[in-house]
């Protein structure tokens, strides 16, 4: 054992997205095997929902064709109204999200900068992490009514929740050997938190913001459903529901899986080109 | 534990050449001469340190000159990386004074390099920026910093990219960097904890070369722990030799042969009878418990 090269302990937590993460790597192959490493996915699914639906293995009144409900969705996002649910849940997404990282990063690195301070915190921060997010929403409802604010707190709740728990991991499990190097040069603790470990911190930072906007996806669509809400892609798909609309619904789902897809999809572009060193 | 003295004055030491015809002391004297009549020394005093029940240290004492290259060897974890980590203010001691001709560790300014050069650079900055970087630490506005850094990089002739990111050099040059990183601030002392142990044979050899160009050109007070005795010879005024734990000083053993210090010195027969000594302490200590 070194002194001075301490390892960071268990690897780096890398839970989820695993499929655009190959697709990530998927877009440097060769353009023609990419293309059809891409569409075939798809295209399979489709297969099998026009076999389904054709071959009537599941019932008429509960599954529509596949491409009556590609051609009605494409009708509703030309009419503007599927636009307007799907960025209404982006934007109420988009707010849980910066509430949580700007609540959630610089308490998170507090919290890991001073190992007892999150050891007598641990047991708080993993109880609410495993209470599921939903379970509070009458709580939030009393104290922030029906509307939007409501919604967004819960999610951004959820959401600060998950940040904190990996930034603080994340400075906790921060590589000794940088910051030696760096006090070694007669660096201040300030200027070590800003210029080694909030860098080492952002691999952490980056897996916690993924996971965070999956959990806010779900809380903000379930609450959409819910919770007294007059548009978004929840409100969208229970409405489609009740008013028995199949293409409609169908639709909905895929759009909001395209939304989840998509933020994912979107944070992982942005996490390797700015954390470029990751697993190098 | 009796605590063990070893004193090194300039001419106080038990050579191990002695008996072979007088080397020249150095064919290339370092550039920066030793004006001062006094050889400046750097002091350790009563050192303790343990890590729970285990005693590395106990009233360790030693004196050592300065602006020479010093080696350090000794038995697996005897505690060479424990020692330079502390007489270089990288890690509390328990007890114990160091002291750099006269001043403290904080009054001395100190360099230190790495073993593991991917866990010690900064991968979110440009190999040039990592240069920078303790300049930029030491408050120096940028027009300074890269003066000096240009200075640097010409007087070893340094044939990297540096606008490239550590990760994509490889492990020779990212430890080149790494060195030059820790030259930057001109230090008064440099340690280097087992350097070139990552690296393969050929970058070892060449990066040898590395530390005397850079050794003989500044004359800068060195300490080097090595795990391979032909390295602690090659590139050592002198060789710090020491015990298991409880570790002493088993011996300094005066090296003496010209710089540089090429491939071919390693063949040299005083060279292997120096080595040869060293061997021979070392397992005395080692069999010795
Ligand atoms: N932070 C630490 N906590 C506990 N024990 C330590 C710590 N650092 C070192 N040790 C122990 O102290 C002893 C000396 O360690 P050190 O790393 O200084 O040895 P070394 O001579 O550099 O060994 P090596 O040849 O492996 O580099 C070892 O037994 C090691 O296990
Ligand atoms: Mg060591």
């Amino acid at each position: 054992m070194h002194a001075g090269t301490v390892d960071a302990g268990p690897g780096r937590k890398n839970q989820g997205s695993s499929m655009s993460a190959r697709i990530l790597k998927a877009l440097k192959k060769p353009k023609a095997r990419r293309c059809a490493e891409l569409t075939l996915g798809p295209v399979f699914l489709v297969a099998v929902w026009w076999i389904a639906f054709a071959g009537e293995l599941v019932n008429k009144d509960l599954l529509p064709s596949p491409f009556a409900t590609i051609a009605d969705t494409a009708v509703a996002i030309a009419a503007g109204d599927m636009i307007h649910d799907f960025l209404q849940t982006l934007i109420r997404v988009a707010y849980s999200i910066a509430i949580a990282t700007v609540l959630g990063v610089p308490i998170g690195i507090a919290l890991g900068a001073k190992d007892s301070v999150y050891r007598s915190l641990e047991f708080v921060i993993d109880f609410f992490r495993s209470t599921p997010a939903t379970a509070m929403f009458p709580l939030f409802l009393l104290l922030f009514g029906l509307g939007d604010i409501a919604k967004i707190a819960v999610a951004a709740f959820a959401a600060w929740l998950v940040i904190v728990f990996n930034v603080a991991y994340g400075v906790m499990n921060a590589r000794q050997t940088r910051i030696l190097a760096a006090r070694s040069m007669g660096a201040s603790s300030l200027r070590i938190f800003k210029d080694v470990i909030f860098f080492e911190t952002l691999p952490q930072t980056f897996v916690g913001l993924r996971t965070a906007v999956s959990i806010a996806l779900v809380v903000i669509i379930v609450a959409e459903m819910f919770i007294g809400a007059v548009d978004g892609m929840g409100h969208r798909i229970i409405d489609a529901q009740i008013s028995y609309q199949l293409t409609d619904m169908y639709g909905s789902i895929l759009a909001a899986g395209a939304m989840g897809y998509g933020l994912n999809l979107g944070l992982l572009i942005v996490e390797k080109t700015i954390v470029h060193w990751s697993g190098r | 534990m009796t605590s063990s003295v070893a004193r090194v004055s300039a001419d106080g030491i038990a050579r191990v050449g002695e008996d072979l015809p007088h080397p020249e002391r150095r064919e290339t004297e370092p550039p920066m001469p030793k004006t001062s009549a006094r050889q400046r020394m750097i002091s350790i005093q009563g050192l303790k340190k343990s890590f729970g029940d285990t005693v590395i240290y106990d009233n360790f004492d030693i004196e050592l000159p300065q602006e020479e290259l010093i080696s350090i060897f000794g038995p697996n974890g005897c505690g060479k990386s424990t020692l330079i980590n502390m007489i270089s203010g990288l890690m509390p001691m328990d007890a114990g004074e160091v002291l750099y001709d006269g001043q403290t560790i904080k009054e001395t300014k100190i360099s230190y390099v790495f073993q593991n050069y991917r866990e010690a650079l900064f991968p979110w900055l440009r190999a040039i920026d990592n240069i920078h970087y303790p300049l930029k630490v030491m408050g120096l506005p940028r027009r300074t910093r890269e003066e000096r850094v240009e200075q640097l990089l010409a007087d070893f002739e340094i044939k990297i990219d540096l606008n490239a990111y550590p990760y994509t050099l490889s492990g020779g040059q990212q430890q080149t960097v790494s060195i030059l990183r820790a030259l930057v601030t001109e230090p008064e002392v440099l340690f280097l904890d087992e350097p070139f142990s990552a690296l393969d044979y050929e970058m070892t050899l060449f990066m040898r070369e590395q530390i005397q160009k850079i050794y003989l050109k500044t004359g800068t007070t060195t300490l080097l722990v090595s795990h391979d005795l032909e390295e602690a010879v090659q590139l050592a005024d002198k060789v710090l030799l020491l015990t298991r734990r409880p570790t002493r000083v088993a011996e300094i053993v005066d090296v003496g042969l010209p710089w540089p210090r090429t491939t071919q010195v390693t063949t040299d027969s005083r060279f292997v009878d120096i080595k040869r000594h060293c061997l021979e302490v070392f397992w005395r200590e080692v069999k010795a418990s």
